[in-house]
């Protein structure tokens, strides 16, 4: 039936001239178009859902090509969201202000899309000229109308039943480049999607997801690259940061975040311990085209709670590494917590920043430390505590957070804070450049650390000890933070019933919005932190918010529960 | 210099692995029974994976129940066990915990190290109840005041949590602790399917706008509505702008249960009850 994917001639609209939007017509005979196909295929489930018959929508998706250019140059078309956090810069801040803090109160649910499978919605959507691509549960991957919600195709992976996902069957999202999406599997493989039909272009293994590889990022388009970062820091791993090509999905270079034997850094780590030292990069990076620099973050050293074995700093774990984008190769790295033992990855979204004609990069740690860094060099400008933390009371010269040597997990098991889950973790922050603040979803938990030595054994889970919330230090609290990235000082904060994962969006419309564990969702005063408006979604939120407009109308979307949903003005 | 890497080993143990996992769902007993390195290598894993609510040595934290026990409520044999573990229970806090759960998740090879764990700790015959267990009724519907505030076998009140399970799900130490402290560990309540932690038994006062004062527990709670049932069990819908104030505590509407209000003696009755009906 593959002939009926190709629209009939006399449908197909010229590809120069305007661009167009479905009409209520054309829609109309999509929607003939999928029942009559429904009729055709009879009840039996179909894994890959393709729209035939719409000249429209492939007209729009003909002119839709994402360059790099329009990649580069993102804040041009505010209605759209073409990388994983809004721009290469990581602020995941919106230009779009048609929603602001006098009319959000009246915002609305305009359609919620239910995946209807069971786990997490991490996801944040892409929204590139009308359609919005997004993930979901069990590595599938879907294009919907974006004013009405409605499927386009959907992607759905077979995976295998033996896979290693540590936290979750869950994806972050997709990268888009010219006409395909890019994923990151959990069976450890990237693969490009066709744009407007999800068929796959290509699909390449990138490591042996039996021995605990897999991927949960969204990876991020640079030039005609797909850069991307492994997870599987629960199972002794080796760590890697790849780059494919986008036409052809041929590997164009590694960086292995575990040095091996002659290579600089290789000395912190005693004996084979790198072979297995952990140090995945499953969290987004960002990049900076003036230098041509990828800066990417990297998480715990494996076992990811005992040191025993693996003496030494272990770099390039819980680090910012700054790569040239094209080669791979390393300009400079900062360690945030050397020779972990709490878990705390530093995988969480390195934000460009320009002020006062500094050349900035911030990340909001999970080891509890707010850090602003020189992206040129990579050296630290500050370091100031966001949260409660128990394990650093001094600095080093440097002025990085130093560990107390108490702070170490005790076969007894003691408590220290931040727990394991950090004091954030992979929530996308988001930087206002009209507020000039840094939002970033926080929580104050302790948690109680008790060595369990374990051998290693591929593809087994490989912590080294155990950790319980500790009950002496409940109730745990979650906050929405606003940072100051000058002075490293919280301005306000948003305290939620319980902590969420919920990621951050600040808009150009004074808002920041954001979700709780409750299911609400949250638009706030961003100078203050009012709380302007909410509405209840009716499961926990994993994902970050976005924003994006068509037909000149502003949309907020962000995925809870099984469903992603959009919300606008009346 | 401690080499990580045993590859003839790891071979054996991976071969052995894949002859298990092929065949374990249909397997009544655990490959690894008896296993004595088996067993070590349960004990971490239980100690990562299950101790947060069943306790440091299985003994039952104040989550979970003790899993030394000879009996156990949800699972007799070891293909019952590994079903639980990797599953979970549908309809309690117990998680799926194999590989296709929500966390990091066990191997079969895992799970059945755990059982084998679990069988090496487990005492061979259930203890003689120390208490009497048609008194512990008689005091859990009369002197005690137990019945007032919470429900056995649909008998009861509602203002705390329900307990006829409680019995088979918590240890015995858990029972007493939670009569005797019952603010030191709240109770967990409802629990949603995609939030992270229960709602806990936490003590709440609201004032409405026209000033009337409502006191009781927290049956749910978000940044923007509470939901309340008072002490007369009439259930307020809250919506928490609309309230003059609003207060929460965790000191549990629960009186302390001293030894001068109730025995040891009169407790250790209670437990012998709630655990009878626990077992059914």
């Amino acid at each position: 039936m593959r002939a009926s994917v190709t629209s009939p001639n006399f449908l197909r609209q010229p590809r120069s001239g305007e661009r167009m939007q479905p009409t209520a017509q054309a829609v109309g005979q999509r929607q003939k178009a999928i029942q009559r196909r429904r009729d055709e295929r009879g009840p039996s489930p179909v894994n890959r859902v393709t729209v035939v018959g719409l000249s429209l929508i492939l007209s729009i998706g003909a002119h839709a090509q994402v360059t790099f250019e329009r990649l580069l140059n993102s804040n041009k078309e505010p209605q759209n969201w073409l990388t994983y956090s809004g721009d290469y810069s990581g602020k995941r801040f919106s230009p779009l202000g048609q929603i602001n803090a006098s009319n959000a109160p009246s915002l609305t649910a305009k359609w919620v899309y239910q995946t209807a499978a069971t786990g997490k919605l991490e996801t944040t959507p892409l929204v590139v000229d009308g359609i919005l691509y997004a993930t979901g549960q069990d590595d599938r991957a879907f294009a919907l109308d974006a004013r009405t919600g409605r499927p386009i195709w959907l992607y759905q992976r077979q995976l295998p039943s033996d896979i290693r996902p540590c936290c979750g069957r869950v994806n972050r999202g997709l990268a888009i480049l010219d006409d395909k999406v890019f994923m990151g599997t959990l069976d450890a493989h990237v693969i490009a999607l066709d744009a407007k039909t999800g068929n796959v272009v290509w699909d390449v293994a990138a490591a042996d997801y039996r021995t605990g590889y897999s991927f949960t990022v969204a990876p991020l388009a640079v030039k005609n690259l797909v850069a991307i970062g492994v997870s599987g820091g629960e199972y002794g791993i080796r760590g890697f940061v790849d780059a494919y090509d986008a036409d052809t999905g041929k590997r164009r270079w590694r960086f292995y975040t575990v040095p091996g034997p002659g290579e600089a850094g290789h000395e912190t780590w005693e004996g084979d311990s790198w072979k297995i030292g952990g140090a995945p990069a499953w969290n987004t990076g960002t990049y900076d085209a003036a230098t041509n620099q990828i800066f990417w973050p990297t998480g715990n050293p494996s076992p990811s709670n005992r040191g025993e074995g693996r003496a030494g700093d272990n770099l390039y774990s819980n680090s910012l590494l700054a790569l040239n984008a094209d080669t791979g190769k390393m300009n400079w790295y900062f360690q945030f917590t050397k020779h972990d033992e709490h878990d705390w990855d530093a995988t969480q979204v390195p934000v460009i920043i320009d002020s006062g004609g500094r050349h900035l990069i911030a990340q909001a740690n999970r080891n509890g430390f707010f850090y602003v860094l020189d992206r040129a060099t990579g050296k630290l400008v500050s370091a100031n505590a966001y949260g409660k933390i128990t394990w650093s009371d001094t600095k080093d010269a440097e002025g990085r957070p130093v560990a107390k040597k108490e702070a170490s997990p005790t076969i007894e098991g003691h408590t220290v804070c931040p727990g394991a889950l950090g004091t954030t973790n992979f929530m996308a922050p988001t930087y206002d450049p009209q507020s000039g603040l840094f939002y970033v979803s926080a929580r104050d938990q302790c948690d109680i650390f008790s060595t369990a030595p374990q051998p290693y054994e591929a593809g087994h889970a490989y912590y080294g000890s155990a950790y319980f919330p500790s009950e002496e230090a409940r109730p745990y609290l979650g906050f929405l933070k606003a940072i100051d990235p000058a002075t490293g000082q919280v301005k306000w904060q948003f305290q939620h019933t319980s902590p969420t994962w919920s990621g951050v969006l600040s808009t150009a419309g004074g808002l920041v919005f954001t979700g709780d564990a409750e299911g609400n969702f949250i638009a706030l005063e961003a100078a203050s932190g009012k709380p302007l408006w909410h509405f209840q979604m009716g499961g926990a939120v994993y994902a970050a918010p976005m924003a994006f407009a068509v037909d000149g109308k502003e949309y907020v979307a962000i995925a809870a529960g099984s469903a992603v949903y959009a919300f606008g003005l009346p | 210099m401690r080499s990580l890497f045993f590859p003839a080993v790891r071979w054996t143990v991976s071969i052995t692995f894949l002859a298990a996992s092929a065949v374990s769902l249909a397997q009544d007993r655990n490959p690894l029974a008896g296993d004595p390195k088996a067993a070590k290598a349960g004990e971490y894993e239980f100690r990562i994976n299950c101790a947060l609510c069943h306790g440091l040595g299985a003994r039952g934290g104040g989550r979970g129940p003790d899993l030394t026990r000879a009996q156990k409520k949800h699972t007799r044999s070891d293909a019952e066990m590994f079903q639980v573990i990797s599953n979970g229970i549908p309809g309690t806090v117990m998680p799926a915990n194999g590989t296709n759960g929500q966390g990091v998740g066990m191997t079969d090879e895992e799970i059945w190290q755990i059982i084998a764990y679990i069988r090496s700790v487990e005492v061979k015959a259930p203890p003689k109840p120390l208490g009497n267990v048609a008194r512990g009724k008689e005091l859990f519907y009369g002197d005690a005041n137990c019945s007032l505030c919470h429900m056995v076998e649909g008998k009861g009140g509602r203002l705390g949590p329900e307990l006829t399970s409680v019995g088979g799900s918590r240890a015995r130490e858990a029972i007493i602790d939670s009569v005797r402290n019952p603010s030191r560990r709240l109770a967990w309540g409802l629990t949603e399917a995609t939030k992270e932690f229960p709602q806990e038994y936490e003590s709440v006062t609201a004032v409405t706008a026209d000033g009337k004062e409502i006191k009781g527990v927290a049956l749910n709670e978000d940044s923007f509505s509470v939901q309340i049932i008072d002490a007369n069990e009439k259930i307020h819908l809250l919506e928490k702008d609309k309230l003059r104030s609003f207060q929460k505590s965790r000191e549990s509407a629960m009186p302390k249960y001293d030894a001068d209000v109730l025995s040891d003696k009169d407790l250790e009755d209670i437990v012998a009850y709630l655990t009878s009906v626990g077992a059914k």
